[in-house]
Parts: structure tokens; sequence; C-alpha cells
């Protein structure tokens, strides 16, 4: 008989090969809450297994960076001795299960990674995908998350500043909710997640345990327990209330010097947090789960070691502090319960009732889960099919019309009317006002812009080119405000890495993300990886979302996007429109492989130009040309300034060879629209040619219509008409 | 006819509202309560009962954190 | 004069309403847990999600022993001002007539709006004139006024309506289009818009900075003349 007949690991999803590398580890077979930790350590989303090694490719590095990826956020230096700590990260599976408390959770998820590190979480940002709004299952998902996002960020008193949401078919059975949260610490303060000391308490903080997000594992029930029961909930669920007292219960422990290592409890539960504390000490632990407090009494030991019940933490302290901290945790009404200890024995053991019920070298859970290779494979076609919403050949005002009401373009104002974005009275540029969440620090004097990007249609076309335009934008984005990015994190959504069509869009997204960040100096400080995201309709949209954070020294200047009556218009950057992987060839029903690349050089040399006309507070309006062109892009600035435009697009169409139609509705990298003063645009234009950077005036502000020309086409629409089509949003 | 439906948190799902609750009580001089999970009535007519568990499955309750109980006046 | 604001498990616009006291004067928190209420002047109730606004919006946090002390400043005349779920917890605390509804939409609701200055006689707005209309935030759940008819007769007749939402502002269906109260005795009032966000132009504007500095005067008058309260 084979080692691996009879044992539920498969159901677990391990492979018999991964049984038999930890039996080999372990050099006997693990016990069933052994392999309980085992499956969940070794899952892909906490073994990184498929992409770890093409992540090494990153460039993670730069004299700002004090955290790099590792630690539970990544975190960038702000100066005066200040630390903003930043992370992305999917919640995706749980949001599709019950969408209002999986996005809630995912909320106090991403809060938690924050606090961990001793930040004060400031800001939270979503991106979300969803399917097209014209079935009624996104409809529903649309409202669910957008309410359980709002539920939990609200309640906490974290505001929620930023974000993007698209709605491509693609996602229609499976809807992506990415959460980034910011936290401002004192550099000095910052707490890491390693386990030191040995002889110090494990105390775990916050709620009780539950049977929450045990699903899977539940077939290592004892079969006693399970007959005649119904199927075990799943669902976490969220309580901000519980979250927030435990955000402020942590940060006060930090704030009195009682805190040796944190870490929240997320994917795995306590398993993960107490193997990846010890890990990080090289350290054991020891934990009896008879002092873990319950939720329901009748709990098995593997189940309180895998348990994702919500709202916990893990804190290592000194013995001798046991009392004042837990002084504090009564203060701010969190439950707290020593649980085990930190020891010198490279194990992590589990004892009930005095009796080992595991006992495990902490390397083989957390370092020896095999690495995968991937086989990637370039498909020969498009691979998402083609559905026609717009006919060819109608004219150009409607185009813009249609592109100003399309979901993925239209303001999302009602789904960020739900969000309290200006709770810690820091928030200097609200949502849609600006390319940017501008941030102000007084602790620092300066701000930080914070923006979260990812197209996941265009990575589809190409997921090396379409990866670099999403850190590109977001690097634009930043620029419009007058912000130097600090770092950057990520979160991959990609389907099954084993299929080879989906390797080789991670592999090129991966080298698309590296080779952008190198040259633009921006490292990567931390992210997340979701994989998987499939089911029998097909693989997602290959969707890397990137979150950027940036400084800048004056958040007064920070440019919006609205513009004003009388400013001159100019479009700034190497922007050559296409309209491959646009939003209009999706609503034609055009889409196809392929994108026309970009020098990201020369994109980096517009941003900076950008940058620097903000920051001596010239420029009144600054704003990136993204989805649906730059009719699209003057079209927002004009409706959210309440004046009309009149542009003239004939130089563009003449220096970049491209027809009218696609100057007007055409996609691409590089596009920065500025407004001002006529005498700013002028030193602009001077300063661009001085540095090979081209700055074309097209057209100034003024009455209520949107009329451009560009050679053969051209659009007048009143603003009337374009602020109806872009306000057009609603789910119900 | 008139039909009451009961909706509460399953068991072994969290109840944060119950708990907040129970957690208040104390203070208040309120000793020895606990157990508390909150829910919520509804209370409606309807020509037929014929559809009333769909309706919950579908709408009233969210099957998978709530159990419902549907019960019915007029003697039923 | 001193500014107390409350501090609730679970209020979230505590420090925003430290902020904005200390623009105009001294301002402190206090806990939830404390009985007296010490040197403080004027009470702020903050907004927030006291208690995570389970069960009610407020109807927990009214029991809070800082609460019963606010309750006996009220008393003795002292002003209280309560803010969003701090005006919610008022209610529930029968220092304001009325309750605070679940928004009509259903939904949270952040929004820049304009309020009309109804009573420009009060502790809290004498800095301000008659009609003067002040753009102040609203961020809610439950921000929609409700007060049986004879009680919303009643609170108008006497002037009771400080703030109302200005045409095609009112985010919530409240009554009246009522934004804030105050009470008989004119020393406490309640708000749904939130004026500590709008105290500084750079993050949105200062429509509310208004309120904190009529108080700030309202406590220096009478201890000027203590009598004239």
């Amino acid at each position: 008989m084979s080692i691996t007949d009879q044992t539920p690991h498969r159901e677990l999803g391990l492979t018999d090969a991964e049984y038999e590398r930890i039996c080999e580890l372990l050099e006997r077979r693990p016990n069933r809450v052994e392999l309980a930790m085992f499956s969940l350590l070794w899952s892909e989303h906490c073994a990184y297994k498929h992409s770890r090694k093409l992540l090494r490719r990153l460039p993670t590095e730069g004299p700002q960076v004090l955290l790099g990826p590792g630690e539970n956020a990544g975190a960038v230096d702000v100066g005066e001795g200040h630390a903003v700590a930043f992370k992305v990260e999917s919640h995706n599976h749980p949001s599709a299960v019950e969408p209002f408390q999986g996005a809630a959770t995912g909320i106090g998820g991403i809060l938690r990674d924050v606090f961990a590190l001793g930040a004060r979480p400031i800001a939270v940002l979503d991106s979300l995908r969803f399917g097209e709004l014209s079935s009624q299952r996104s409809r529903y998902l649309l409202d669910q998350v957008v309410a359980g996002i709002g539920h939990y960020g609200n309640s906490i008193g974290v505001p929620t500043v930023g974000g993007e949401i698209y709605f491509e078919a693609p996602y229609e059975h499976n809807c992506l909710v990415n959460a980034m949260c910011v936290g401002l610490a004192r550099a000095d303060r910052m707490v890491r997640s390693a386990a030191a000391g040995p002889g110090n308490a494990l105390v775990l903080l916050g709620a009780s345990t539950g049977r929450d997000g045990i699903g899977g594992a539940s077939v290592l029930a004892s079969a006693e327990l399970t007959e005649g029961e119904k199927r075990r909930p799943s669902v976490q669920i969220g309580d901000p209330f519980e979250e927030k007292k435990l955000m402020e219960c942590c940060l006060e422990l930090l704030d009195r010097g009682l805190l040796v290592a944190l870490q929240d409890l997320g994917a795995a539960g306590l398993t993960s947090s107490a193997a990846e504390m010890a890990a990080g000490g090289g350290t054991g632990v020891e934990i009896a789960v008879d002092r873990v407090p319950l939720r329901e009494a009748d709990m098995e030991a593997f189940e309180i070691m895998i348990s994702e019940s919500q709202e916990r933490m893990l804190a290592v302290i000194d013995p001798a502090t046991a009392d004042e901290v837990m002084a504090v945790c009564d203060r701010w009404q969190t439950g707290a319960a020593a649980i085990g200890q930190v020891t010198d024995t490279g194990a992590i053991r589990i004892t009930r009732q005095g009796e080992t019920v595991a006992e495990l070298p902490v390397s083989a859970l957390v370092d020896g889960c095999p690495l995968y290779d991937l086989e990637p494979e370039q498909p020969d076609e498009w691979m998402y099919g083609n559905r026609v919403g717009l006919e060819r050949g109608i004219d150009p005002d409607r185009v813009l019309s249609a592109l100003l009401a399309s979901p993925s373009v239209a303001s999302k104002r009602w789904a960020f009317e739900q969000y309290d974005s200006i709770v810690q009275s820091r928030t200097v540029r609200r949502p849609e006002s600006a390319d940017a969440a501008v941030l102000r620090l007084d602790e620092t004097g300066r701000a930080i812009a914070v923006a979260i990007d990812g197209n996941g249609r265009r990575v589809a076309c190409d997921p090396y080119r379409g990866t670099i335009e999403a850190v590109l934008e977001c690097a634009q984005n930043l620029a419009c405000v007058g912000a130097r990015p600090l770092g950057l994190t990520n979160c991959l959504n990609f389907g099954n890495p084993e299929r080879p069509h989906v390797a080789w869009q991670l592999e090129r997204a991966i080298q698309g993300l590296a080779d952008a960040c190198e040259e633009l100096q921006v490292p990567v400080v931390g992210g997340n990886v979701s994989l998987y995201n499939e089911t029998e309709a097909g693989p997602i949209y290959p969707t890397p979302v990137v979150g950027m954070v940036g400084d800048l020294p004056d958040p007064g200047r920070a440019a919006g996007i609205a513009l004003r009556e009388g400013d001159e218009i100019a479009l700034v950057g190497p922007f050559a429109p296409s309209v491959a992987g646009s939003e209009l060839a999706k609503l034609r029903g055009d889409l196809g492989p392929g994108l026309p690349g970009a020098s990201i050089g020369a994109v980096g040399a517009a941003i900076e130009l950008v940058r620097d006309a903000v920051r001596t507070g010239t420029i009144a309006a600054a704003h990136d040309v993204s989805d649906g062109g730059l009719a699209c892009a003057l079209a927002e600035g004009a409706i959210c300034g309440g004046v009309g435009v009149e542009i003239d697009l004939d130089r563009l169409v003449e220096l970049r060879g491209a027809s009218g139609e696609a100057c007007l509705f055409g996609e691409g990298p590089g596009g920065l629209l500025v407004a001002g003063p006529a005498e700013a645009l002028d030193t602009l234009g001077a300063t661009g040619r001085d540095g090979g950077v081209d700055v074309i005036a097209i057209g100034r502000a003024g009455g209520d219509r949107i009329e451009i020309s560009a050679a053969e086409s051209g659009v007048s629409l009143s603003l009337e008409d374009a602020q109806r089509a872009w306000r057009s949003l609603r789910p119900g | 006819m008139k039909a009451k439906i009961l909706i509460r948190p399953k068991q072994g799902i969290l109840d944060p509202q119950g708990k907040a609750i129970e957690r208040a009580l104390p203070a208040l001089g309120f000793e020895g309560v606990s157990g508390i999970r909150v829910g919520r009535l509804v209370e409606l007519e309807a020509a037929s009962t014929d559809r009333l568990a769909e309706l919950c499955e579908k709408l009233l309750a969210n099957p998978l954190i709530e159990d419902y109980e549907i019960e019915l006046e007029n003697g039923g | 004069m001193t500014f107390g604001i409350l501090q609730f498990p679970g209020s979230c616009d505590d420090r925003d309403a430290l902020l904005a006291c200390r623009r105009v004067a001294e301002a402190r928190l206090v806990w939830h847990a404390d009985v007296e209420l010490g040197d403080v002047d004027v009470v702020v109730v903050p907004g927030g999600f006291s208690y995570g606004d389970y069960l009610r919006a407020g109807a927990i946090a009214r029991f809070a022993p800082a609460m019963e002390a606010v309750a006996r400043h009220a008393e003795a005349g002292g002003l209280v001002l309560g803010i969003c779920n701090g005006f919610q917890v008022l209610c529930e605390a029968g220092l304001l007539p009325g309750a605070l509804l679940p928004n009509d939409p259903l939904r949270f609701v952040c929004r820049q709006v304009e309020v009309v200055v109804e009573n420009a006689e009060t502790a809290f707005t004498r800095g301000t004139r008659l009609g003067q209309r002040l753009s102040i935030p609203v961020k809610h759940q439950s921000g929609r006024y409700f007060a049986p008819p004879e009680q919303l007769s009643e609170l108008e007749a006497r002037g009771g309506t400080v703030l109302r939402y200005a045409p095609g502002h009112n985010p919530n269906g409240s009554a009246h289009e009522i934004a804030g109260i105050v009470s008989e005795r004119g020393n406490v009032m309640g708000l749904m818009p939130h004026p500590e966000h709008a105290v500084d132009p750079l993050t949105g504007s200062e429509g509310g900075l208004a309120i904190f500095n009529s108080l700030a005067a309202s406590v220096t008058r009478r201890e000027r003349s203590p009598l004239s309260a």
C-alpha cells in the first residue's frame, strides 16, 4: 500500500508528492491536526508556490524603504521620523460567496495587516471588478460589495479615499475585491512580526474563536461530530466595532512599549500567524489550544488552529508586563488570553490539556513547501470573446456619450458617496476630484498621494505592456497631484497558473511590473497573489492591480481635474493613442491580442515635468488620459469644472500620424492633460522643449459644450448631455 | 393569511450585535444575562403560503448566515 | 475655556472634533467611563459608531457613565453639542426631542451639503447670520430627523430648528429639511452635518468653524456675566 493511500490530503488540496514530502520532512506521517496545518500553510495563498520564484524579479530596494516584502505590509520613510505602511490584498473568493461580508472582512483584514506594524490606518482604497452591469448578478454583487466596504471602513473610522471599478464579462463568475490600506507610524516605533525572546508570552487579542472559514478542512472533523449535522458555516462575519477596539488597543499597547511583536490572524488563522512569527524570530512557539477563548465549546484542536475568525491579533509580550497589558485590553474591552509562549526549539507545539496534539518544525511548515516552475505558453488567439455593444460608423458625438456612460468610464459617485472619505481630517483631495487621493500629514508638514490602478482588459491584450501601463498610470495619477512615488504594492489576480496561457500571462505581467518599477525607480515593498480566479466559464482577465504611495511637499497645490473657465489646456507626454484594447474597441467588439508599446523613459520624463509644474502651484488642473481616451478625459474635467472645452487635436494627429478617431477615443500611456493660465503653460512648454517632452497646446476651457475637432473627425456635445451620460451609473 | 417570519443568525455564526449588547449590560446593572442573539421579525400577509419559504431564502434571510422560522397566524 | 470631547468605544470623529475645538480654545478627550467632566465648559458628543451602532444608533452609548455627567451638565445649563452619532446619542438620552431614522435611500451618504442658519440667536450660532448658508459635509447612515407632528410644530414654533438643509441638499429625507436642532433651554444642540470637518479650506470648507467660534464666544460671555446665560 502506498504511503498516500487513505489519507484525506487530496481533499485538503495537497498533492501526493506534497504529502510524501511532508512525511519525509517529519520522518513520519502527520496526524490530523498537523495535516490541517500543512494543508493551509502549503496552500497557494500562504506559500505562493506558483509565484514565489517569479516574484524574485521585482526590485524591492530603495533608500526610502523601511520594510520590504515579507512583513505584514511594506513601509517607506516619509520624513521627520515617520513612515507610511501600505499593502493591497485580495478577498475575491469570500466576496463571490457572500459579497457584503466578504468585502467587509476584506477591509478588516487589510487594516489588521497595517496596524500589525504599529501604523494607524489613515486611508483605504479599493479596486473592484465585476461582470457587465447588464447582469443581475453583477448588479447585486456591486451593490453588496460597496455596502460591505462602507459598513466596515465607515464604522471603524478609516476614510475610503479612492479606488476604481471595472465591469467586464470575464469577471461575471469571479468578481475581484482588492483593498489597499495605508497607515502612518513613527518610524522608530514600528513593530516587527518576529517572535523574539524564548520565555516571552503569546497573547491572543480580540474576538473569540469560532468555526469561521474552516470550510474545506471540515473533512477532518471527527465522524461522530459531523454526522447528522448541517455543513458548518464557513462564512466569516465582520465586526468593525470589535476591530475598532482591537486597533485602538494595539496602538495603545505599542505606544506604551508593551509589544515585542505583533501579527494579525488572517488566512490559516493561528497556524499561520504563530508559524510565521516563529520563523521570523528563528524561534519556536508553544500553544495550549484549551486557553483559546472559543465561541463554540466543542471545537476540535485542528479547528482552533486553522479558524479564520476575524478581528484577532497575536502579540508577543514580556510576561513581566502581563498585568499592564491586561489593563490596557480591559480599558478597550478587548479580549486577551495568554495562550502560550515563545520557545527556542524551532518547533511549533500544540497542546490540549497538557497533551501534545501537534509538533512540527517551523521550517517545514513555512519554508518546506515545494516551489513550482510554471510552464508558460503564449496563446495563439484572443480567448475572451467579443460582444458588440456599439455599431461601427455611428457619429462621434454618440460614441462619446456611449463611452462616458460605459460603466467602467462613468463616474463612480454612486459608490464613493457610500464611503466616509473625510474622517481623520487628512483628506485634501476627495474621490474623483483629483487623479490621486491626497492626505495631509501634519506630523511631517508634508502630504502623501495614493492611487490604485489596473486595467485587466489591456493586460489581457498584452500582459507585459498592459502591466507596464498600470504602473505608468499610477505614477501619472501621482504626478497630477504633484507627488513623487515612494513605493508600490500590488495584487496579482490571475487564473489557474497550471494552465500554460495563464502561466504565460503571469510571467509576462511580473516581468512588466519589474521593468516598469526598475526604470521609474519605484521599489515594490509588498504585495499579494491571488490565483485560481476562474470557474467553468473560464478565467478572469489577468488583473495585476498596483497601488502606489507618493510624497508631495504642499497639499494645497495638488491639482484637481476640474477645469476653470478661461484656462488654456495642453497635452503633455509621448501619448500615441490607439484604439487597440480601448474601451471603444470593447464596445465595438474589436478586442484582440496586442497593444502598441511605449517608452517607459519617455513617459517617466513627462511624469516628472508635470509633477514639477504642479508643485510650483501654477497648474490649475491635471488629469491623465485613461479609459475612453482624450475625449473622455476632457469631458470629465469639463463636467467637474462645470465649463465646456474648445479643443483642436490636429497637431496631435499630425505628430503621431494617428487618425482623428484614435486621437479622440484611443488609449495608451504617457498622456497628461494640464490646464492653467497661458503663461504657466508657456513656461511648461519651454521646460518641455529643453527636456525633450512634448507639450502640445490643444485648446481652452470655456462655453457650455464639449467641442473637439480632430482631423476628419470631431465631437460636439452639450455639457449637460455629457454630464447625464457620465453620471448614469446606478446598479439598481 | 398573516405570517410572522423570525430571522436569526445561524448557530455558530458570529452575531456582533448580540455580543455588543451583551457586553454593555453589566455596566447598566443587568447581571446574569447571556446568550443574546439579535434577529429580525418580519410580519406579512400573503394570499398563499406556497412560496413563503422561497421568499425567505431569496430575500428576507441570507441562508448562508441566517436561519428563519415561519409562523402562520389565523390557524395557518 | 475648555471643550470636552466624549470618547466611546467606536467613536470615530473624536480626534477630528478635538482638532477643530483646539482651533478656537482648549480641548481634551473625556473617556466614556469617567463619571465627572471636571473643568469642561462645552461637551462635544462626537460622530462615529459608538458601540458599533448596534441595536440602534446611540442606544447603548447613552448609558455610559460619562453620559450621566453630561446629563447633569446639561441640567445645570451647560453647553452640549452632539454631532452625527452624538446627535443620535442625545436623542436616545432624551436631551433632545425626536429620533434619527435610517436615511431615505437606506444607504450611507458622504457628501458636501449646504445648510441654512434658521436661528442665529443660539449659543451655537451667534457668530452666524440668519439665512447664512454654511457648506459642511454629512456622512451618516441614519440621519433622517423624525419627530411626531405635534413635537415638530412645537420645535418649529420655538425656533428650535437651528439649521435646515438648503433646497435640494437634504441627503436623508429629514422632516422639514431639519439638519440641526436646539433644546428648549437652548443649551443642547444636535446636528447631522459635521462642523468639525469644515474648519479648513484645505480639507474642503470652513463653514463649520462658525459653530465652534460661536461656542467659544458664548462661554467667554457667560464667564463675564454669569447670570445672563
